[in-house]
């Protein structure tokens, strides 16, 4: 009994530390933006630094939208067929048949709403197969991951699209006070996102739900319903990256998200959000995100011979994860 | 206590899953404030009882009250929690999440945003309250199984419900965890709170327990005060006729040939100098408490471990330190202590597990033989009366005890010449236990050299002697004729 009252007093330290947990990366990204201020001088610009983030604000709703989907016990490797099939789709619905489209006609103003709609629907789907037809979510995600593409490669022909509605670009190519549109709504969504599983019932039932479901369920949380909900604005966020990388490029190119799925786990993963389910948080994640763009600008900075950056890019990554786990001290799964 | 009043109260409930009855026209009838048992043998319908009374499942016939008044309907998680809790046997804490949030699950808030410190100072108040000396915020994961367990039953009694179930709450217990749960349970129903008390071990029932419910076959069998039932008349009516457990059978003394040897085998940390010898068609027990040590000399025989010190042989060979597949080429059949971890391939079937060390003897070149790997899985199946669909069942479908005798089946498929069995009835029902108590002795007298790893008294009565382990040694060398105090005083280490 002494032993455990004294177990109980010593507890406070190690917990002040375990709410720290989160900010295991902060050390990386520390080292990063000095080593980035060694290597070039125009790092740490202001110009810089906001271009590092733009270019990651896509990927990182990826990466938002993943960490929920995994938190929840899942796993959705379709995200990134959907960043190229929900905008091309909803451009086709709306441009001339001369353009590439459909030549419906439907008003160009409907071409977002109509996008993440197309990202509902795919997270639906996705959702079903596995609730109701108790499928495994991998093999059922990795399977829409190639069903998704190939729809996309057959509508457009495997073609780029090129002329789209101006309203369509806006999102990814605006300037709101002074800062770019995209980082704006990536931001936002991510502070919903951290709110909403850090002070919310129905947010923190994702962490019960992927810690022990039937747990949850014995709780009374309607773990089916949560879990569909979270396939649904998994896609919804994904479409909506796809929004963002169109109207940052200007055009959908067949293969728009191709290969992101593996950045998107490895940013997940070392923001500490686990592949088991129930542990990781969204500030975690985003983190996570920051340390990919990063290495990936210090290394354009470098001037580092594009044959060579995978291999440099896969290491960082592995180095960040051995980083992260002796400052978080537990062994991650 | 002649409280005639009902606490909770299920009446003729009929529940069938596919075409399985798992109970017929069965109930229960509990008291307030008084400790129920429900005790039975595997697939008597304990389990279904269990989901029927906390709302989990809907009784295809009949009706459950609480206190007289009709249950709430399904739906309504709330009404059940306020009424009925339970301590499942697997954990429902979610591991990665604060012992506070546990313990507010899916309540956190009341549709707001969530106060974590006014939570986290509420959770303390009901761990003061219960006495659960836990802090609130510290990750469940990080609690031992008896920490987590209180903050089960303080997490049961939070949500306002006077009844508990606890379902098998002592099967993952130490010996002195036990007596500290059964302290609480005391204190409980000094409260006044109603308990339903479920577990395979039927001293515990006579310890704690007011009444007793017997289901058997899916049917309520009887219901009385548990000082009115003789412990034979409690197991006749578990099991439908009289048995008697743990008579050691006529068997030949043990030959002079010694099996499996260890010298002065020391493995820090776990045991000190042990040095055994066991005879051709002896049954050797081995006792001691979980921190003996014992689990460990097991593992070690097997393999499964490589001791710092010293040695073991079998039939004269000496073993390379933790190499399985030299113990087993040397003639050693191994049942592990998790029979879920360790035991079986949960998605194979039945055939396939019972035959996975023979593989070799069933075929030339690699090649398996399925003709007669279903031969001899056939006759384990007989021998060990082992209860399945048929030899194609994927083992991870059986009940707990019929899992373990295909464990056992197993290990006795290469017809070992020492054979280590750790903990084999744990966690089965009666008549399972008879089957695999009378495996090992058949084993034994085929001339196999027995070790029975295990602190129940049952499986240690076989043995022709048990060695009592405390603390990493050997202190005792016990012949036959030993008496439970004695036993049970050794292995606690106040002899």
């Amino acid at each position: 009994m002494t032993e455990r009252s004294e177990r109980m007093r010593v507890a406070p330290v190690a917990l002040r530390l375990g709410r720290f947990r989160d900010l295991t990366l902060v050390p990386v990204i520390l080292v990063l933006l000095g080593a980035g201020a060694v290597v070039s001088p125009t790092f740490l610009t202001a110009e810089n630094l906001i271009n590092v983030m733009q270019q990651q604000t896509a990927l990182a709703l990826v990466v938002l939208a993943e960490a929920l989907i995994l938190i929840t016990g899942k796993f959705d490797l379709s995200l990134e067929s959907t960043v190229g099939l929900a905008p091309a789709l909803a451009v086709m619905l709306v441009i001339p048949s001369s353009a590439g489209g459909f030549g419906i006609g439907l008003p160009t103003f409907l071409a977002i709403p109509l996008c993440l709609l197309i990202g509902a629907l795919l997270g639906t789907v996705n959702g079903f197969l596995i609730l109701r037809f108790q499928l495994s979510a991998f093999v059922v995600t990795l399977a829409m991951l190639i069903v998704v593409r190939g729809l996309q490669l057959g509508l457009t022909g495997g073609k780029s699209l090129f002329e789209l509605p101006q309203s369509f670009l806006y999102l990814g190519s605006a300037t709101w006070l002074g800062l770019p549109a995209s980082i704006w709504i990536t931001g936002a969504l991510f502070a919903v996102g951290i709110v909403a599983l850090g002070y919310f019932r129905l947010g923190r039932s994702l962490y019960a739900i992927g810690g022990n479901a039937d747990a949850a369920r014995a709780a009374g949380v309607r773990v089916e319903r949560v879990v569909w909900g979270v396939f649904v604005i998994g896609g919804v966020l994904a479409a909506l990256a796809g929004v963002l990388t169109t109207g940052w490029l200007g055009s959908i190119s067949a293969n728009q998200g191709n290969g992101w799925i593996f950045m998107v786990f490895a940013a997940a993963v070392i923001g500490g959000v686990s592949l088991d389910g129930g542990k990781g948080t969204v500030f975690g994640a985003l983190t996570g995100v920051l340390v990919i763009g990063l290495v990936e600008n210090i290394l354009t900075l470098r001037g580092v011979p594009g044959e060579w950056k995978q291999l440099v890019y896969g290491v960082i990554i592995l180095v960040a994860l051995m980083i992260s786990r002796l400052a978080g001290g537990k062994a991650q799964d | 206590m002649t409280d005639q009043r009902t606490a909770v109260e299920a009446v003729d409930v009929t529940k069938r899953f596919g075409a399985t009855v798992a109970l017929t026209r069965a109930g229960i009838r509990i008291a307030p404030g008084r400790t129920h048992a429900l005790v039975g043998r595997n697939g008597a319908g304990k389990s279904t009882m269990v989901s029927i009374l906390t709302g989990l499942a809907r009784p295809d016939e009949g009706t459950v009250s609480f206190g007289g008044e009709p249950a709430p309907p399904l739906g309504d998680r709330d009404g059940w929690r306020r009424r009925v809790a339970c301590v499942y046997q697997r954990s429902t804490i979610i591991p990665s999440l604060s012992v506070a949030e546990n313990l507010f699950l899916n309540r956190q808030s009341d549709g707001g945003p969530i106060r974590w410190r006014g939570l986290r100072r509420r959770s303390q108040e009901i761990l003061e309250r219960y006495g659960v000396a836990v802090r609130a915020d510290r990750l469940a994961g990080e609690l031992t199984v008896e920490q987590r367990q209180l903050v089960e039953i303080a997490r049961a009694l939070s949500a306002g419900a006077r009844f508990i179930i606890l379902d098998e709450p002592t099967a993952q217990l130490d010996g002195p965890a036990i007596q500290r749960l059964f302290a609480r349970m005391r204190a409980l129903k000094e409260q006044g709170v109603t308990m339903l008390f479920i577990s395979h071990h039927l001293n515990e029932v006579y310890e704690v327990c007011d009444d007793v419910t017997v289901f058997r076959d899916a049917r309520h069998v009887l219901t009385t005060p548990v000082a009115e039932l003789p412990h034979g008349d409690l197991v006749a009516a578990m099991t439908g006729d009289a048995v008697t457990l743990g008579e050691r059978s006529d068997r030949a003394a043990p030959a002079p040939e010694v099996v499996l040897r260890t010298d002065e085998l020391s493995l820090g940390g776990h045991y000190e100098d042990v040095s055994l010898e066991i005879h051709r068609g002896e049954v050797l027990g081995l006792a001691g408490s979980g921190s003996s040590g014992k689990v460990a000399l097991a593992e070690t025989l097997a393999g499964l471990r490589g001791a710092g010190r010293g040695t073991v042989s079998i039939d004269g060979v000496r073993l390379r330190p933790g190499d399985v597949a030299a113990a087993l080429e040397a003639g050693l059949g191994f049942v592990p202590e998790d029979r879920n971890k360790e035991g079986f391939v949960p998605l194979l079937s039945l055939t396939e597990n019972v035959t996975l060390p023979v593989t070799r003897r069933l075929g030339r070149y690699g090649a398996v033989s399925t003709a007669r790997q279903r031969a001899y899985a056939s006759r384990m199946i007989g021998e060990l009366d082992i209860r399945a669909s048929g030899p194609e069942q994927p083992v991870g479908e059986l009940s707990g005890g019929n899992a373990q005798k295909a464990v056992m089946a197993r290990a006795l498929s290469n017809e070992p010449k020492a054979l280590v069995v750790v903990d084999p009835t744990a966690g089965v029902d009666v008549r399972a236990k008879e089957a695999l108590l009378g495996a090992i002795e058949d084993a034994a007298r085929r001339g196999s050299g027995v070790l029975v790893v295990s602190d129940e008294l049952d499986d240690l009565r076989v043995c022709d002697r048990v060695l009592v382990m405390f603390h990493g040694r050997v202190v005792r060398d016990l012949p036959r004729g030993w008496t439970d105090q004695e036993l049970v005083a050794l292995m606690e280490g106040v002899a």
